[in-house]
Formats: structure tokens, C-alpha cells, sequence
């Protein structure tokens, strides 16, 4: 019988991340994973791409985690979990070792995933290993000192792509990874938020459960990188949900669903104002900037209306 | 931790005591802690969800929240952030509250300040 | 028993992938290593081996992947040569560091640019700081008798480093010999099972792989992989002692070949070994005194045993199928690390490079006999004239 998801019967499951890891006071990433691991009921591997999840909580000689881990590089979480996968499923096939049902997790950030990591994640979910890869997307390589990646928010500042005299921050609206990974038809994609934690849970247990790969694509909120209050983290994701700029959904064998429609549609410049990392949008040569993000976002979210039968 | 020499630590950077960060005390980085205030905790678990440092106790027993581990606590205030009591609390003033207001459940106050 | 079949070097080294039977093969075709691969996905696919065949999608996944099985609990074979293993570079040296005993067949191919297809030298040597187990083949028995021996040296509890077996590329890789396969029981029991000791699949001992050092410990880190280098050659010399027992053959650390009562010497390691034999037969028929040094083990270097070999000699020449440019008068690696093993030994034999075969450039005995030819003279002289001679490159 799996846990109940109230938050008083996963509150009784053990903690399989301790404390005592060193990513930043109010960091999106270890609330997603410590959510994620509490849905989850099955014993779990992990392999974690380079990134602040994995230095963070692996300084040598700690570990935070209570759970078989590995890192082995940065664009690899998902052809190394495919070598986890396929020794445990030989050695069970040859018998060596019993049937476990372990569930195979990758975890990686934006940069492992939307770049660098990409291909791995395309070959190990091509090959159809059973695994569920999570992509906390926080929107720039974090670790290294917040540079842009291809899943940036058009016209955030970072350091490869800051708000200067003549370019005001990135000039490209972001990739929609999550569409790519549906085109890949596996057996279920989905986009979560950890401010809807229930909705994320129960993504989490469809994708662990479909019997092949898996990916979950789940917002991050990065204070540091975004540049807002500790305490406002789950607030500023609720806030990228309801502008729709991250929308709820899931693919279940090819079918579309939204799983969260904003009572109220918020616009984008609602998100935009609490992020320092927006800051130079709102000076008034760059506030064509907002009208064009809100733009694309409202593109996105009718199309992703009509794919979900919901326009 | 006392450093050790290269036969005294697993080969390959392998860690085998699972979990032993809790032997970091991140509870030093705080410039603010978490405080039960007077407002009655309905231990609805919101804090524990979305803790980013493991560091809300929890008695499963009687399922209750049992405080937070402060030795570990980085003092973010998410959970004073999302408490939905605190929100009740808020509303109810009608105003905006002090983030350490003895009328709320969870306060957040101010290390080296609070006196108990 | 045994039986002699007509293989080429990649299909010889595909048997013994057979009869080892790997839990898992994580690889990406490039030539010429590719038909060892196609040939182990026939066995796959018609049910002769346990496997799980993971066709990766780059060499980069295919280390990836093979880390990860073997950190897993698994026996992990793969292949590839040249820029597949340049690509895979970063996750070689990660194999090593996180201890994962891999056995690689490394079908030895140039370098790019340009593409070349063809044997040289100059992908192993790229890899030869890596904290692999270098194993050079003179033709497609010795890389199947390599690559057996690969399992267990790679394996061993005081090594648990992963293993290149070479070979080269399309001349024995692609070429047919007689070789003597081993009865498939025979092979199953030298290899033995593999019984890793801090599997990830273990659930109740939950371990952490690939943290992140920072200068407080990184050092002590790489300090245990000398260490286990250190420990690499008695291990090699216990398995080769095992191998050659129980299948009668002669493997050690390198091959002397006529070099006992020889003045002057050639050392060359793998194909073109062969083809120096038959030029040092030439040789002493006509009177001189000639001979060859193959090296076998190339990582970890047997520094002591090669001086030892060779300080009887009036002159050495090396032969390098590969070019480390910028070193000493751009010359090659073996030669640079011979010369150092002589020098801090304090045996002075006069040494000369002798570059050849790049991108598969034939090196004819014709050629060969130049070298030996110089080398006598410089055995008159006790003086090299040149320390680095490209040969057959046209100017």
C-alpha cells in the first residue's frame, strides 16, 4: 500500500537526504528533491549530474545522502543511471541478484540537462531504460556563479548574458525542453512545481510507475540567481505558475494534460517585478522587453491549451 | 572532522557512512531562527514539506511537527513564509506583521537578538 | 582443450567477450574497432551471452554508462579507438579514479586532423596519465590472451583499476590469423566471478561515488591510485604466472626476442613487433648480433625490468608509432620514457628514436634494417647522431 500523500503520513517516511548540506539557506533544489524521495516508496539509486544539487550535498568527506548515489560528470547523469540500470537488470536476469523493484532516479540541473547533458538524456530515454530523470530548472548554470543556459528567461541578467549598456540581458526566449522530451514518446513527461507539491507527487508516482523513462521537468527557484528574499522561494514559483510561464502538465502516452489552470491568469511582469535579475527590464527603453516575453508566454500557454483539449 | 591520511579514508573518494553530513552543523549560518509563537500549530506538515535543509522534526507517533533542528536550520523562513496559520494570523491583523510577531506560529527572529 | 580458428584480431577479442561474459557492454562503433562490436551484438542477439548490450549514443555515454554499471556491481567490457576515446577522455580518467575495474579493447587508430582511419599510436598515448592499465598486443592472440588476463588483473582487490588492451588497427585487427581459443569452461573458470566490494546495488550499505575533493583531500585521493599502480605489476606477473600455467603460454611483463647475447637492440610494441622479428632473423644470419625488446605492459611502466633487459646493450633504438610534438625534439613517448628509466638508473646505453607509421604509413623491414643498421653503427661510435628520425615521411 503506498504512503497516503497527506503531509502527515510522508512526514513519517525517513528522511533520505539529511541535513547538514551545504546548498544555499531557501535553495528550490532540495525542497523538489526531499519532495520527490517522499512520494517515491521504493528504494531508490541516484546518479546526479555536476551541479550545485550534487557539490552541495557531497562535500568530501560528507554526504547528505542516505540513498546509493553516484556523480560522475556534468552531461552525463542519464547515460550513467543507464549503466545502473542496465548491470542491475542483467545481474537480476542472470540471477546474481534478487528482484528489488529499485527505482532509477537522475537528477541534474538545467545546465546538465537543456545542454550539456542533452544527448545522454536523449540516447538513455531513446534506449528505453527505466528510469525517471528529474531537471531542477533554476534557469542558468547556478554553481559556477550564474551564467545563462538555453533554459534562461528572455532578458534575465546573468553573467554571460548580463543587462549591459547595449544588450540588456539574454535576447533568446528559453527552450522548451519538456516539449522535446514528449516528441521522444516515452510512456510520461510532465512539468511540476514544488508549490504544488501534491501535483508533483503524483507526477512523480506515474512516472516511477509507467515502466519506462521518465522525465519530469520541475522549476527551481535559485534566490542567489534570481536574486530574492530566502523566505519568498515557493512564492516567487507559485508566481512563474499562475503567470503561466511554467504551466502544469503532463503527457501520458502521447496525451496531453494540464494538471493546474490558474484561476486567474497573472501577467508575466507580476513574476518579473519581485527578481532582481529583472530589475533593468523595467527601465523604460527595455519594457518592450516584458510585452515581448508576454507575448511568447501567452503563445506558449494556447498552444499548450489546445494540445491539452483545454481552449 | 581531523584530516587522515591516504590509507586511513576509502579508496576512490567512495563515502560509506550514508548521510553523515548531519555532522555539519549548518545551524552557524543563521542570521535568523525559526520560533514557535502563540498562535496554535495545527500541525498540518507545510513546514515539513517544503524545508530545504530537513531540519523540521516531526514525532510520527502522534504526528505531530516536534520543532526544528537547529543545529542544522539555516534560518531561510520559508516555513514561516508558508505556514498557513501565519497567513491566518496576517489576515485576521489586517495588516502587515513583523516577521517576528509573537502573534504568529512561526516567527523568524533575529539570532544573537532573541532572548527565550 | 583447445582448438585454432581463423580470426581476425577485433573477432578474436569478440570471442573472448563471449566467454567472459560481461554484465554489461556499453559501446559506440568507430572504426576499426567496430566489428568487434558488431560481432558481440550477434552473440547478443542470438542469446550466447547474459549482456545487457547498451547501444550508447557516443563513446562519451559509453564510459559514462560503463562507469555507472561497474560502480554498480557489474563486469563491464567496452571498445573503441582514436577519437572515440579522445571523446570519452574526461570519463577514462574518472573510470580509474573512481576505481572501476573496466576492460577495454583499444583497436589503436591515428588521431584527427586529419581523419585518418588507419594504426597509430597516438590515441593510447593520450590516455597513458590516465590511471589505466596499458596492455600492448602483437597480434590478435595476445590481445585475446590480454584481454582475458585484462578481467582478472583489473579486478584484483589491490588494484581494481580498469584495463586497455591494444591492438592494431585494421593490420591485426582486420587481418585473419590461426588463433588458439580456449575451451569457453576454461575461460569462465580463470575469469572467475566478480565480487565487487562497495556495489551501488547493495541497498543496505548505502555509499556515496564521485564527491566533490577539494585541496584537503584530492591529493591523498590520487595517492592511493599510485599506490594501486604500485600494486598493478606483481598482480599482472601472478595472473600472466596463472594464464601461461593453464594455457601454456609465456606472457610477462615484455618480450625478449633474441636479446640476451644481442649488441644493439629495437624496442617496438605491438604489430610491428612481428614484422622486426623477421628482420632480426635476417639479421643474425648474416652474422649480427640483433635482437628486440617488446614491450607487453606499457602502464604501469616496468622502468627497472626494461633497464635491466637492456644494459647489456651498445645501443638501443626506439620505435614510436606515435609523436608527443613539443617534447624533446618532438620525439615519442616510449622513447621519453626509456631514456628516462636508463638515465635515473644510471645505465648509459646510448638511445635513438626512430618515428615511423603514422596514420598508418607501412614500415617495411627494408626500413627496419635501417634502424638496426644505425644502430650498430652508433654501438662503433658509443654516439647517437640524431636523436629523432621520422621514417618514410616524404620531405
Amino acid at each position: 500500500m503506498a504512503t497516503k500523500l497527506t503531509p502527515k503520513e510522508l512526514s513519517k517516511r525517513p528522511e533520505r537526504l539529511s541535513p547538514g548540506h551545504r546548498l544555499c539557506a531557501g535553495c528550490g533544489a532540495t525542497i523538489i528533491v526531499r519532495q520527490i524521495l517522499a512520494a517515491i516508496d521504493e528504494p531508490v539509486i541516484i546518479a546526479n549530474a555536476t551541479g550545485c544539487l550534487e557539490v552541495g550535498t557531497t562535500i568530501y568527506p560528507y554526504t547528505a545522502w542516505r540513498v546509493p548515489w553516484i556523480h560522475n560528470a556534468f552531461e552525463n547523469a542519464a547515460s550513467t543511471i543507464s549503466g545502473v540500470e542496465a548491470a542491475y537488470r542483467s545481474m537480476v536476469r542472470q540471477g546474481k541478484i534478487p528482484e528489488q523493484n529499485i527505482k532509477f532516479l537522475a537528477f541534474a540541473g538545467d545546465g546538465g540537462t537543456y545542454d550539456i547533458g542533452i544527448q545522454a538524456l536523449s540516447g538513455a530515454v531513446e534506449r528505453g531504460h527505466q528510469f525517471l530523470y528529474i531537471c531542477y530548472d533554476n534557469g542558468a548554470y547556478m554553481n559556477t556563479g550564474i551564467q545563462r543556459s538555453s533554459a534562461t528567461p528572455y532578458g534575465a541578467h546573468t553573467t554571460t548574458s548580463p543587462a549591459g549598456k547595449v544588450i540588456p540581458g539574454k535576447q533568446q526566449f528559453r527552450k522548451d525542453l519538456t516539449a522535446i522530451m514528449a516528441a521522444h514518446n516515452i510512456p510520461y513527461v510532465a512539468q511540476a512545481a514544488p508549490s504544488q507539491w501534491r501535483d508533483l507527487m503524483k507526477k512523480t508516482r506515474k512516472a516511477v510507475d509507467c515502466g519506462g523513462p521518465a522525465f519530469m521537468n520541475v522549476l527551481s527557484s535559485c534566490n542567489r540567481g534570481w536574486r530574492h528574499g530566502t523566505d519568498e522561494t515557493i512564492e516567487i514559483t507559485q508566481l512563474a505558475v499562475d503567470t503561466c510561464y511554467w504551466p502544469l502538465y503532463e503527457v501520458e502516452d502521447g496525451e496531453w494534460r494540464l494538471t493546474y489552470k490558474p484561476k486567474k491568469k497573472r501577467p508575466v511582469e507580476e513574476w518579473l517585478k519581485r527578481q532582481g535579475r529583472f530589475r533593468h527590464v523595467f527601465k523604460p527603453e527595455n519594457r518592450h522587453m516584458i510585452d515581448e516575453l508576454q507575448a511568447e508566454v501567452d503563445r506558449r500557454w494556447e498552444r499548450l491549451l489546445r494540445l491539452c483539449g483545454e481552449s | 572532522m581531523e584530516l587522515k591520511g591516504w590509507r586511513d579514508i576509502p579508496i576512490g573518494g567512495m563515502i560509506l557512512e550514508a548521510g553523515n553530513a548531519v555532522e555539519y552543523l549548518t545551524g552557524g549560518w543563521r542570521a535568523f531562527r525559526p520560533v514557535h509563537g502563540e498562535a496554535e500549530c495545527i500541525h498540518c506538515m507545510q513546514c515539513w514539506l517544503f524545508c530545504p535543509d530537513s531540519s523540521v522534526l516531526v514525532d510520527p507517533e502522534n504526528e505531530k511537527m516536534a520543532g526544528f533542528d537547529l543545529e542544522h536550520c539555516k534560518g531561510c523562513g520559508i516555513c514561516a513564509s508558508i505556514c498557513p496559520i501565519n497567513a491566518k494570523v496576517i489576515k485576521k491583523a489586517g495588516e502587515e506583521l513583523a516577521r517576528d510577531d509573537p502573534r504568529l506560529c512561526i516567527r523568524m527572529v533575529e539570532e544573537g537578538k532573541f532572548q527565550e | 582443450m583447445s582448438k585454432f580458428e581463423a580470426l581476425t584480431g577485433n573477432d578474436a577479442v569478440a570471442t573472448a567477450m563471449r566467454q567472459i561474459n560481461p554484465d554489461v557492454m556499453a559501446a559506440y562503433p568507430i572504426t576499426p574497432q567496430t566489428s568487434t562490436v558488431q560481432k558481440f551484438a550477434d552473440f547478443v542477439a542470438d542469446g550466447l551471452v547474459d549482456t545487457d548490450f547498451v547501444c550508447v549514443e557516443s563513446e562519451h555515454s559509453a564510459m559514462s554508462a560503463c562507469v555507472g554499471a561497474s560502480a554498480a556491481g557489474a563486469r563491464v567490457m567496452t571498445a573503441t579507438s582514436a577519437n572515440g576515446l579522445a571523446l570519452m577522455w574526461e570519463i577514462v580518467y574518472i573510470a580509474a579514479s573512481n576505481r572501476c575495474p573496466i576492460a577495454m579493447s583499444l583497436v589503436n587508430r591515428a588521431l584527427s586532423a586529419p581523419i585518418n582511419i588507419h594504426c597509430d599510436h597516438s590515441d593510447v598515448m593520450g590516455i597513458r596519465d590516465s590511471g589505466w592499465i596499458i596492455l600492448f598486443s602483437e597480434n590478435g592472440q595476445e590481445a585475446y590472451d590480454n584481454i582475458i588476463q585484462a578481467i582478472r588483473i583489473g579486478e584484483h582487490p589491490d588494484v581494481l583499476l580498469p584495463v586497455a588492451v591494444c591492438q592494431d588497427g585494421f593490420i591485426t585487427s582486420h587481418s585473419l590469423e590461426r588463433v588458439e581459443i580456449f575451451d569457453d569452461a576454461d575461460v569462465k573458470a580463470f575469469v572467475g566471478e566478480y565480487k565487487p566490494r562497495w556495489p551501488l546495488l547493495d541497498l543496505e550499505h548505502p555509499k556515496t561515488y564521485g564527491p566533490l575533493d577539494f585541496y584537503d583531500y584530492y591529493y591523498e585521493h590520487k595517492r592511493q591510485q599510485v599506490e594501486a599502480m604500485e600494486h598493478a605489476q606483481g598482480v599482472i606477473l601472478e595472473v600472466a604466472d596463472e594464464f601461461n600455467r593453464k594455457f601454456n603460454h609465456n606472457y610477462g611483463l615484455f618480450e625478449s626476442y633474441r636479446l640476451e647475447d644481442a649488441e644493439v637492440a629495437v624496442i617496438a610494441v605491438n604489430s610491428t613487433a612481428g614484422t622486426i622479428k623477421v628482420v632480426v632473423d635476417q639479421l643474425r644470419d648474416e652474422g649480427l648480433k640483433v635482437g628486440l625488446l617488446k614491450p607487453r605492459v606499457f602502464r604501469p611502466f616496468p622502468a627497472r625490468e626494461l633497464v635491466d633487459a637492456l644494459s647489456h646493450l651498445k645501443a638501443v633504438a626506439v620505435m614510436d608509432r606515435s609523436v608527443s610534438f613539443g617534447a624533446m625534439d618532438n620525439a615519442g613517448p616510449l622513447f621519453l620514457e626509456l631514456v628516462a628509466a636508463l638515465a635515473f638508473h644510471g645505465v648509459h646505453v646510448p638511445v635513438a628514436d626512430y618515428v615511423y607509421g603514422l596514420g598508418g604509413r607501412d614500415i617495411l623491414p627494408g626500413e627496419i634494417e635501417r634502424v638496426y643498421r644505425d644502430a650498430l653503427k652508433v654501438a662503433e661510435t658509443g654516439r647517437v647522431e640524431r636523436m629523432v628520425t621520422y621514417l618514410s615521411v616524404r620531405e
